[in-house]
């Protein structure tokens, strides 16, 4: 088990470090010049010049992958620049910089990179736009796991029937429908029309915010996602119900919702798991569609909004950090099984 | 799909067959036309196929970007209905024709005036006719919504298609050389895969269109290059399946060369699987598509998708003009049941276990 998580955590770091080519790549070789999309209007070749070099981008590729490096491995709460040349002003966003004077100089050499767009922290900005997200995805995944679960145990337990035909024609129709559709109509009629939830919004409040302004987008993302959910469960149950335990089990005489909920279940929960746990890493993103739908301050519409602007930064932050998170996740939940499924033995 | 075992390989054997046996697609296909709903959905597909192929060479909605109609024209089904918007608009079009103020005494171009309106007599203006309903109604710009929803079609049927086939083509081959080739080769490839793997997949769409322009060779490019992943893992898990196989073996004893066993003797034998794959990824970026165009971060803001007009759709829904959306979603929807529909007959036929 320890030399199995050991051996796991090993295979992390030439993945991370490939997960760092590539957005290094994508953002310093493919992106472009950072200083002439910061610089926008200026050009005033000086004025580039020094963004550039404000950026570290004047410096050849490897110093600029070494700067890299060195914000990914303090998890970009420092800035490597920041970090040796002590006597420095803050890196400050260099469209601003005409506009207001350089803040006093940092106690201490390290800063953390720092948004172009805002000059906010990234860390920052990553730490206070998760809570949102967290607190709709959650509720969301929790609910629709469970609720999606159940159904297919109904629809298995009518298989071949003209019902379970129906749901499943249905569930193919309605996933067929975008997501934008759903959230449009919904915000019109029950934000707009019918003014039961408001259209969009967020408060400091936790509870508030559950209470007020998260129904709707929960629920809308539990509708859409039920329809994949329960095509995908049911299947799973359909795969084990002609198993041979389950003949065994009916054939000394337990009733088929024994055999359902009791045999067919514990065997269907393993591919669920896996299910849910490659769901995961995608509820630290969050759906960004909902987020900027509904206004709701979280990690997606914050990722989407850089993306807008060409905000480097947060976004390579986010990137790594999530990529990160899901290697972390994904053995979490292979350890899981261990747990749930006593067959499972870690090599 | 292992039951592949149990047919003869459908690529052709040297030595003549004397009772030639179906093959996996004659076999597959006659299980397809037995299947109503597999059908009735390729119909569906060839018909929107063949709209996309009427609208590319300008045989249908050549005018969609006209404006035919009044600002958001009526559906024809509705005429009677109150339309504001195109009331305003005829308003300010009079009320710009209100004599001025006569400043003649102060006006150092009253001179003119007499001249100008003259020659302006000369030049005759045609307005054009606008019609006030249209079949399903019109646009902001009067522009008739179907005609908008085919030239929609087009954009995200090609984007889907071209971007499910590159796909499906990167996934394929990265599988094949990883799966057959192992060792090295695969394990390089497999940290290639796990790389992509490891960024959540909206994440990974996103940090694309970050750096790339905006423009429909960009976002089949991006949706290509991100969607790879999920045909690289089954393609290669086939091809570790394959290599050992006998007939393989036998492809490498008359000396075949790598390349040739792996794309001319075992590719045959695993398509099936890549058509299924092909044919879900369709769909899936026609999704995909439509919701980065909705976003702006897909086609360019002088063409036509589902995704933007649904953008469109978002805000003329609020002063009750609903066409566009329904016009969008339902195309859209009728369209996706219909390729989704066909992919699980599709994987039904393919499968030989089924007979």
């Amino acid at each position: 088990m320890g030399a199995y998580i050991l051996r796991r955590i090993g295979q992390m770091v030439p993945t991370l470090a490939g997960v760092m080519l590539l957005i290094f790549v994508l953002f310093n070789a493919v992106g472009g010049d950072p200083a002439l999309v910061l610089a926008g209007k200026i050009t005033n070749k000086e004025q580039i010049e020094n963004i550039r070099k404000q950026l570290g981008v004047d410096q050849p590729w490897y110093v600029q992958m070494g700067y890299f490096g060195f914000e990914v491995a303090t998890g970009f709460t420092c800035t490597w620049r920041s970090f040796t040349e002590k006597p420095e002003p803050p890196k400050s966003d260099p469209k601003a910089d005409t506009k207001a004077a350089p803040k006093a100089a940092p106690p201490s050499g390290c800063q953390a990179v720092r948004s172009w767009a805002t000059n906010e922290e990234v860390p920052k900005i990553l730490a206070t736009r998760i809570g949102p997200t967290l607190s709709i995805m959650i509720p969301v995944l929790v609910l629709e796991t469970i609720i999606a679960i159940f159904l297919a145990i109904g629809v298995a337990y009518v298989r071949g029937t003209l019902t379970d035909r129906m749901i499943m024609m249905i569930c193919t129709v309605a996933m067929s429908i975008s997501f934008l559709v759903y959230i449009i109509v919904a915000q019109y009629y029950f934000g707009f029309k019918w003014g039961v939830f408001p259209v969009q919004g967020w408060s400091d409040n936790f509870w508030k915010n559950m209470v007020t302004y998260a129904p709707l987008p929960i629920m809308l993302a539990i509708f859409v996602g039920l329809a994949p959910a329960l095509r995908l469960y049911r299947s799973f149950f359909l795969d084990e119900i002609n198993s041979d335990y389950v003949r065994t089990a009916r054939a000394k005489g337990l009733s088929e919702n024994k055999v359902l909920l009791k045999h067919v279940m514990r065997n269907a929960m393993i591919p669920i798991i896996t299910n849910v746990g490659i769901a995961i890493p995608s509820l630290f993103v969050g759906s960004f569609l909902l987020e900027s739908f509904f206004s709701i301050p979280g990690l997606g519409r914050e990722i989407l909004v850089a993306v807008n602007r060409s905000d480097f930064p947060v976004i390579k932050a986010a990137t790594v950090y999530l990529a990160m998170i899901t290697m972390i996740i994904n053995l979490l939940v292979d350890i899981t099984y261990k747990a749930i499924d006593p067959r499972v033995t870690f090599k | 799909m292992s039951a592949v075992l149990n047919q003869p390989p459908s690529v052709p054997v040297a030595a003549p067959l004397h009772q030639p046996s179906p093959g996996l697609w004659m076999l597959a296909w006659r299980r397809l036309k037995r299947d109503k709903i597999g059908m009735t959905a390729l119909v569906v597909v060839i018909f929107f196929l063949l709209l996309m192929a009427g609208s590319y060479t300008g045989l249908v909605a050549k005018n969609w970007s006209k404006e035919v109609g009044v600002s958001y024209a009526n559906p024809s089904f509705m005429a009677g209905a109150e339309n504001l918007e195109a009331v305003q608009a005829a308003q300010k079009d009079t009320s710009a024709k209100v004599p001025f103020v006569d400043l003649s005494d102060i006006d150092p171009l009253a001179p003119k005036y007499a001249e100008w309106a003259k020659r302006t007599a000369e030049i005759k203006i045609t307005d054009t006719p606008r019609a006030d309903t249209l079949l399903f109604g019109g646009d902001k710009w009067g522009r008739d919504v179907i005609q908008k929803a085919i030239k929609g079609a087009e954009t995200s049927i090609f984007v889907g298609l071209v971007a499910a086939l590159l796909a499906t083509i990167i996934g394929t081959v990265l599988g094949a050389i990883s799966g057959y080739m192992g060792g090295k080769t695969g394990d390089f490839l497999e940290w290639f895969y796990n790389v992509f793997t490891s960024i959540p997949y909206i994440l990974l769409i996103l940090a694309f269109a970050a750096v790339f322009k905006r423009g429909l060779d960009t976002i089949i490019f991006i949706l290509a290059f991100t969607g790879w992943t999920g045909i690289y893992r089954l393609v290669r898990a086939e091809y570790i399946k394959h290599a050992s196989r006998e007939y393989v073996k036998a492809a490498q004893a008359i000396g075949a060369s790598h390349t040739r066993r792996m794309f001319v003797h075992i590719l045959p034998n695993v398509s099936h699987v890549c058509l299924v794959q092909l044919s879900q990824h369709v769909v899936q970026f026609i999704k995909a598509e439509v919701i980065l165009s909705f976003l702006g971060l897909g086609v360019p803001v002088d063409s036509v998708s589902w995704g933007t007009m649904l953008a469109e759709a978002q805000s003329e829904l609020v002063i009750g003009k609903w066409w566009q959306l329904v016009a969008a979603s339902v195309s859209m929807a009728l369209l996706v049941t219909a390729f989704s529909m066909l992919t699980d007959s599709l994987r039904d036929a393919l499968d030989p276990k089924i007979k």
